[in-house]
C-alpha cells in the first residue's frame, strides 16, 4: 500500500513513504536525518520537538505524518537562510543554553511569539513559553533574550 | 622515553575523535574539515595529554570530563589557554574518550574546576615553555629573551615573532621541562572573564549531536518493554505480532525486559506495542510510598551510625517554649534530564565499542566488561554529549541495555528510552525522613541539636547523610545520627546529593529556632556563625543585595538560608507571597556564592540560576511515588518541572576571592528549598516539613 506523503521541509519539497501514523518528529529525525528537533516527552507536553507547520508552532512528537500532506514545515535547521536568525543570535549573546537540548524547541516557540507580538510583555512571554520545559533552568535568560530581540526590532 | 612520548595521543586518536564527531563534539570543526585534514594532515605538536598545537595555529584541547550543560568545555579550556598564552580564537575542544591516562573521568561533585585547575595550568605552562624554547632555538637566543602572548612567541626588543603553529615542529623535538613557571594571577587575561561558551552556536542551530542523535551506518534502533517493578522478571513473551510490524528486525530478551530492535524508532515503538510480555512482578510487588514512610518512622527509634556527637544532648532538660521537635520528609526524585537515557553499542572485530552520553565512562566500561567478559583492550567507550544529566548519567544502566541488545547483532544498535520508561526506571534521589529536636537557652541561643536521618540502606551512608554533620552553627551539644531501611529501589546521586535533604532540615531548623527565640533569622545565624567567615561572607552579601529587613510589597515575605557543600558556600534569600488559590508564588531569589577564584563569572551565574530552578522544582513539584512495586509518575504532566510562568527573578552575586577555585553546579541547590520554606513560614507561622509543596 503506497503511503507517499509530500510536504515542504525547510524550503525543499520532500516525499516520504512511511507508516501514515508515524509522528512527524521521527520522520524528520530518522527518515530525513535532521536531528535538531528533539524527542523528550512524546506527549506534546514539553515542547522540545516544536516545529512550525504552515507558520504555526506544532508539537512534532504528536503530529502524525499523514496530517502534514501538502504543508510547509520549518525546523530549527531551516530557521535562518544564511547565518543565524535574530532569535538565535540573541540566544548566543545572552548565553541562554546550558545543556542545549530543549533550546531548538524554545527558539521555535520564541520566533513564533515574536512574529505575532514583536514587543511581548513578561506575561505574554509566560503565556507563550510556559509550554516549553527546560530542566537546566534557563528561563530567565530566555526571557531576557526575547526582550533583547524585541528591543532590536524597535530600534531598526 | 620522555613524558611526552609516553603520554602522546596518536594522531589516529584525534582523527577518530573527529570522525566520530557527529558524536564526539569537535567544536568548531565540521566533518568536511575533518576529511580535508585527513587528506592534508597538519603537523601536530602533542605537548601533553591535554593540548596539541597544529602547524595551522589551531590549539586542540582534549577534555577528559563530560559536558552536560555546566559549561566546563569553556571554563576548563580557559584555564589551559591562560597559561599557554593561547589565542582564544584558535581554541578547539574535543571530548577525550575513556583513557586511564586521565585518572578519574567521572564528572560530578562540582569537582571539574577544582580538580583540574592546577593540572590544566601546568599543562598550558608546559606547552608554552616548550614553544618559547623552540623560538629561542630558532633565533639562537636564550629563552629568557623571548616571551609568549596570544598565540605568538616574541623576541624582546625586536619586531621578531613566530606563531605557535610555526613553532610546533621544533617544539615537538624538545624535552618536556620538569619545572615550569606559572603565571602570577594578577596577569590573568582569560581567567576571570565572562567569555562566551564555545559551543552555543551549535546548540541554537540544532547541529550539536547528543546521544539520542547519534547515528552510524547500518545502525538499528531498539526500545525495551521493561519489567515494571524493581525486582520482577519476564515470565514469557510472544513476538509474533511484533515481528509483523514493518521495520522490526528482531526481538531479544535482556536483563531489563524484552527489546524490540528495528530499522527506526517508530518501528521499534510499534513493535513494542504489539509485543506481548507477561511479567512476574517479583517479591516487592506490594511496595508503596506510604509503606516506606511507615518503615522510616519506625526506624527512627533505632540508630545505625553516629556522625557527630559533641557534648551531651541528654543533659539539657526540655522546657516549654524552649524546645523544638520537627519531623521532615522528602520523596524520591528523578533527575529527568531533558534528553532521556540512551546508548549505542557495536560489536565488531572482537571489540565492544560503546557511545554513551555519560558522566562516567568508566562505569559504562565496567558494565560492558561484566556483561561480555571481554579483555580491557577489547572495550572502547566514547563519551557523547548529554541533554542534561544532574547525576543520572553517573549510572550505567543505559549502557547495560545497549551492550546486552547489541551483542546479538553485527551492526550498531542504539537503545533509546521514552520519557515514561526513563522516569519509571531511574536511579532516584533517596526519599528520607528526619527528626530534629533542639533546645534554646534563656538567651535564645541553641543549647542542643539532635538530628536523626532515616533513609534507605545504601553502601555509602553519605548518600543520605551528607551535609547533616557539617552544621556550622555554634551549638554546644550536637548529636547527628542515622538509621537505614533496606529497600529494593534503585538509588543514585542527584545534583547536590544528600545536601538536598539535610540543608532543608538544617536551615529550616535553625530558622525555627530563631523564631522560637523571637530573633531575626539573619541576625541569629550571624551570631552562631561568628567563626565561619566564608559562611558569613555569603550571608552578608545576600542579605545586603536582597534588601533584607527592608520594606516589601504587601503580602510578600523573605526567607533566608546558607549552606556549605562541595567546597563552596552559598546563601539565598527567597521572596514569596500567597496567592488567592492558596498556592505560593516565588517572586525573587537573591543568591550569593563563594566558590573561590572564579574562572568564568557568567558561567557561575548560569549554574546558580539553574541550581535555583532545580531546587524550586524539587520544593514545589518534585515527587516520585511508588505504587504496587513500581513508579507511578509517567511523564511531565505528573512529574512537573518549573515553568516560565512560575519562574522568579534571579539575582546572583559572587564573592570576590582568590581562594582556590571550587564548583558551582551543586552548591546553589541545597539552600534554595529552605529559603523558600522559611519565607512561607513568615507568611503562615508554620514550617512546611513535607515536600513537595504543590503537586
Amino acid at each position: 500500500m503506497p503511503n507517499q506523503i509530500n510536504f515542504k521541509l525547510n524550503g525543499k519539497a520532500v516525499e516520504v513513504d512511511v507508516d501514515p501514523k508515524t509522528p512527524l518528529l521521527w520522520v524528520i529525525r530518522d527518515t530525513l536525518g535532521l536531528t535538531g528537533t528533539k524527542y523528550s516527552c512524546g506527549m506534546g507536553i514539553c515542547g522540545s520537538c516544536t516545529v512550525h507547520i504552515d507558520g504555526e508552532t506544532a508539537r512534532s512528537c504528536v503530529t502524525p505524518i499523514e496530517s502534514v500532506q501538502g504543508k510547509t514545515i520549518v525546523t530549527i535547521e531551516g530557521l535562518a537562510q544564511n547565518g543565524f536568525h535574530p532569535v538565535q543570535k540573541a540566544w548566543i549573546e545572552e548565553e541562554v543554553p546550558q545543556c542545549g537540548y530543549c533550546q531548538p524547541g524554545q527558539i521555535m516557540a520564541a520566533v513564533k511569539l515574536l512574529e505575532q507580538n514583536p514587543n511581548p510583555s513578561d506575561a505574554d512571554i509566560d503565556n507563550a513559553m510556559s509550554g516549553v520545559l527546560c530542566r537546566c533552568g534557563t528561563y530567565q535568560r530566555i526571557r531576557k533574550a526575547i526582550h533583547t530581540v524585541a528591543e532590536e526590532v524597535k530600534h531598526d | 622515553m620522555t613524558k611526552q612520548t609516553q603520554y602522546r595521543l596518536s594522531r589516529r586518536d584525534f582523527i577518530k575523535l573527529s570522525a566520530g564527531s557527529t558524536a564526539a563534539m569537535v567544536l568548531g570543526l565540521s566533518l568536511e574539515r575533518c576529511s580535508k585534514e585527513e587528506l592534508a594532515p597538519a603537523f601536530k605538536f602533542d605537548a601533553n595529554i591535554y593540548v596539541s598545537i597544529a602547524s595551522d595555529d589551531t590549539v586542540t584541547i582534549v577534555m577528559p570530563r563530560s559536558e552536560m550543560g555546566q559549561k566546563i568545555f569553556t571554563a576548563l579550556p580557559m584555564i589551559l589557554a591562560e597559561e599557554l598564552e593561547a589565542d582564544w580564537s584558535k581554541i578547539e575542544v574535543v571530548q577525550g574518550d575513556l583513557n586511564p591516562i586521565y585518572g578519574s573521568q567521572s564528572t560530578g561533585g562540582s569537582a571539574s574546576i577544582r580538580t583540574h585547575y592546577d593540572r590544566l595550568r601546568q599543562a598550558g605552562a608546559t606547552a608554552r615553555t616548550m614553544l618559547v624554547a623552540a623560538a629561542a632555538q630558532k633565533w639562537a637566543v636564550s629563552p629568557e629573551q623571548c616571551y609568549a602572548s596570544e598565540g605568538y612567541v616574541y623576541l624582546r626588543d625586536s619586531t621578531k615573532k613566530l606563531s605557535y603553529g610555526k613553532l610546533a615542529e621544533t617544539a615537538a623535538q624538545l624535552p618536556v621541562p620538569d619545572d615550569v613557571q606559572l603565571k602570577d594571577p594578577k596577569d590573568f587575561k582569560i581567567i576571570g572573564r565572562s567569555i562566551k561558551s564555545l559551543d552555543s552556536a551549535y546548540k541554537v542551530d540544532g547541529s550539536l549531536k547528543y546521544g539520542y542523535d547519534f547515528v552510524l551506518p547500518g545502525m538499528l534502533t531498539a526500545v525495551i518493554s521493561r519489567i515494571p517493578t524493581f525486582d520482577g522478571s519476564v515470565k514469557n513473551y510472544d513476538d509474533t505480532a511484533a515481528m509483523q510490524i514493518p521495520g522490526v528486525r528482531r526481538v531479544v530478551q535482556v536483563s531489563a525486559g524484552v527489546a524490540v530492535v528495528a530499522e527506526n524508532t517508530w518501528a521499534a515503538l510499534e513493535g513494542r506495542k504489539a509485543l506481548k510480555v507477561e511479567f512476574d512482578r517479583g517479591p516487592s510487588a506490594g511496595l508503596n510510598s506510604e509503606q516506606i514512610s511507615k518503615q522510616y518512622r519506625e526506624a527512627l527509634e533505632k540508630v545505625d551510625g553516629i556522625l557527630r556527637d559533641d557534648g551531651d544532648v541528654s543533659k539539657v532538660a526540655k522546657k516549654p517554649g524552649k524546645h523544638l521537635d520537627m519531623e521532615f520528609e522528602v520523596p524520591f526524585l528523578d533527575h529527568a534530564p531533558q534528553e532521556p537515557n540512551n546508548c549505542t553499542a557495536h560489536f565488531h572485530d572482537g571489540i565492544c565499542e560503546i557511545w554513551a552520553p555519560t558522566q562516567n565512562p568508566k562505569r559504562s566500561f565496567d558494565a560492558a566488561k561484566d556483561i561480555t567478559g571481554l579483555a580491557d583492550e577489547k572495550i572502547v567507550v566514547h563519551t557523547l554529549r548529554m541533554g542534561g544529566a544532574f547525576g543520572r548519567r553517573l549510572a550505567a544502566d543505559y549502557t547495560e541495555d545497549a551492550v546486552e541488545v547489541a551483542r546479538h547483532f553485527d551492526v550498531p544498535v542504539k537503545v533509546v528510552r521514552m520519557r515514561s520508561e526513563d522516569l519509571k526506571h531511574g536511579v532516584y534521589r533517596p526519599a528520607t525522613m528526619h527528626r530534629l529536636q533542639a533546645d534554646i537557652g534563656s538567651d535564645g541561643l541553641p543549647l542542643t541539636w539532635s538530628h536523626r536521618i532515616s533513609g534507605p540502606k545504601l553502601g555509602w551512608h553519605g548518600m543520605i547523610t551528607g551535609g547533616a554533620d557539617e552544621l556550622a552553627y555554634d551549638v554546644p551539644n550536637v548529636l547527628v545520627d542515622y538509621t537505614m531501611t533496606p529497600l529494593p529501589v534503585p538509588l543514585g546521586a542527584f545534583r547536590s546529593v544528600a545536601h538536598t535533604q539535610n540543608a532543608y532540615v538544617n536551615e529550616c531548623g535553625i530558622d525555627a529556632l530563631a523564631r522560637l527565640a523571637k530573633q531575626d533569622p539573619y541576625a541569629y545565624r550571624k551570631v552562631l556563625l561568628k567563626d565561619h567567615p566564608r559562611h558569613l561572607g555569603v550571608l552578608d552579601l545576600v542579605a545586603g543585595k536582597s534588601g533584607w529587613g527592608g520594606p516589601l510589597k504587601p503580602g510578600h515575605a523573605q526567607g533566608i538560608a546558607v549552606h556549605y557543600s562541595f567546597n563552596s558556600y552559598c546563601a539565598m534569600v527567597a521572596e514569596v507571597s500567597e496567592e488567592k488559590s492558596g498556592r505560593y508564588r516565588i517572586h525573587k531569589m537573591t543568591a550569593a556564592i563563594d566558590c573561590g577564584r572564579v574562572i568564568n563569572p557568567d558561567g557561575v551565574r548560569a549554574q546558580v540560576e539553574g541550581g535555583i530552578v532545580m531546587g524550586l522544582t524539587a520544593a514545589f513539584h518534585g515527587q516520585i511515588t511508588l505504587d504496587r512495586g513500581a513508579v507511578k509518575e509517567s511523564n511531565f504532566h505528573n512529574y512537573r518541572l518549573l515553568t516560565m510562568a512560575e519562574m522568579p527573578e534571579i539575582d546572583v552575586h559572587i564573592v570576590d576571592s582568590d581562594a582556590p577555585p571550587t564548583g558551582a553546579g551543586e552548591p546553589p541547590v541545597p539552600p534554595t528549598p529552605p529559603a523558600l520554606i522559611n519565607a512561607i513560614a513568615v507568611l503562615t507561622g508554620t514550617y512546611l516539613t513535607r515536600l513537595p509543596i504543590h503537586t
